[in-house]
């Protein structure tokens, strides 16, 4: 049976029954919001469940409200090569408790995409086994996809060679 | 063929150490091809048949800094390349030049944001710097033209009193 819309829907609310989904649909794609404590347990299902398959995942990356109450919302973008079927999981996490359970157990690549998005809004990923910087230098004190890093930066945040002549 | 024919009979031939060693120097200008990003490609072309950096002496690019005189920095330098660079740079023994190739190396280029830093003078002294994004092999071809130009001023009476490099050791753990 091909994946709909109302499959997905009908699968999460029966696994997680008791726990509420926001499903909105854009341009034929399918969007699911989610509190951020289930979003291990729902990655995990969604990738064994038999018929999801949801194997590859494409992208892990965040939006930066600004001023919003919920300042941050983690962003998953996976794929169900099985079905060919694409899928956008939301969960939104508050400044002041900055984190959210790693998909990295689920998702190998996952890895690298939370390091990413740690690295550049500081979001801390629960459980991941090498939260490290990706891009920017360890010793580097913000995270500059933050909409209050200002684009040229923080002068003498990052550091030059010393002039030796 | 050249030289010995117009010295036959008793005719001899004079000329100064430093005439001598600009001329070799100049026309041996190697570099090292410090491609870090697009501007690299363009680099490369210049080695290539077409543009035949070798009409130059040049030709001889070294992947290893300790032979080479001529740093072309061609790329955007971020930060955190900014320190490899430097270091490339320190290894190369003296004289040594530094072509900026590119707006990113010269002056951050389009990326005017917190990561690439803006100009490579910054921490590196620069003789040529190269306009263009990328600059044309021709226009690369005329930077180290103008690099043996510099050369051809330069005398050995130049070095003299500059002081030797610092030695850092660097220890192994
Ligand atoms: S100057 Fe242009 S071509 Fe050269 S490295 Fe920068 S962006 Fe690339």
């Amino acid at each position: 049976m091909p994946l709909s819309k109302e499959l997905i829907e009908q699968k999460l609310n029966e696994k997680f029954s008791g726990e509420s989904f926001v499903f909105t649909e854009h341009r034929n794609e399918l969007t699911v919001s989610l509190d951020k404590k289930n979003i291990a347990a729902l990655c995990k299902y969604l990738k064994e469940e038999d018929q999801l398959a949801f194997k590859l995942c494409e992208d892990i990356t965040a939006i930066d409200w600004a001023k919003r109450k919920n300042r941050f919302t983690v962003v998953y973008h996976i794929f169900s090569i099985k079905q060919n079927f694409r899928l956008t999981l939301k969960a939104d996490v508050d400044e002041s408790d900055c984190n959210i359970d790693s998909v990295s157990s689920v998702w190998k690549t996952a890895n690298w995409h939370e390091r990413e998005t740690f690295d550049m809004y500081g979001i801390h990923f629960n459980n991941h086994p090498d939260l490290r910087r990706m891009y920017m230098p360890e010793e580097f004190e913000y995270h500059p996809l933050r909409k209050d890093f200002p684009l040229m930066g923080i002068p003498g945040s990052l550091s030059l060679p010393k002039n030796k002549n | 063929m050249g030289l010995e024919a117009r010295l036959n009979g008793d005719s001899f031939f004079t000329t100064t150490v430093d005439a001598l060693t600009e001329w070799a120097r100049k026309n041996s200008v190697w570099p090292m091809p410090m491609g870090i990003s697009c501007c690299a490609i363009e680099m490369m072309a210049s080695g290539d048949p077409k543009y035949d950096i070798a009409r130059f002496g040049s030709e001889v690019m070294r992947f290893t800094p300790r032979q080479c005189d001529l740093m072309i920095v061609a790329g955007t330098v971020t930060y955190k390349m900014s320190h490899v660079v430097r270091k490339i740079y320190d290894q190369m023994p003296d004289p040594k030049w530094v072509i900026a190739m590119g707006a990113c190396t010269s002056s951050g280029g389009m990326y005017r944001s917190y990561p690439v830093v803006q100009g490579i003078d910054q921490f590196l002294p620069v003789d040529i710097y190269v306009a263009g994004c990328p600059p044309r092999p021709d226009n690369l071809l005329n930077a180290l033209m103008q690099i043996q130009d510099k050369i051809g001023r330069t005398k050995a009476r130049d070095f003299q009193d500059k002081p030797l490099p610092e030695l850092t050791v660097i220890q192994n753990n």
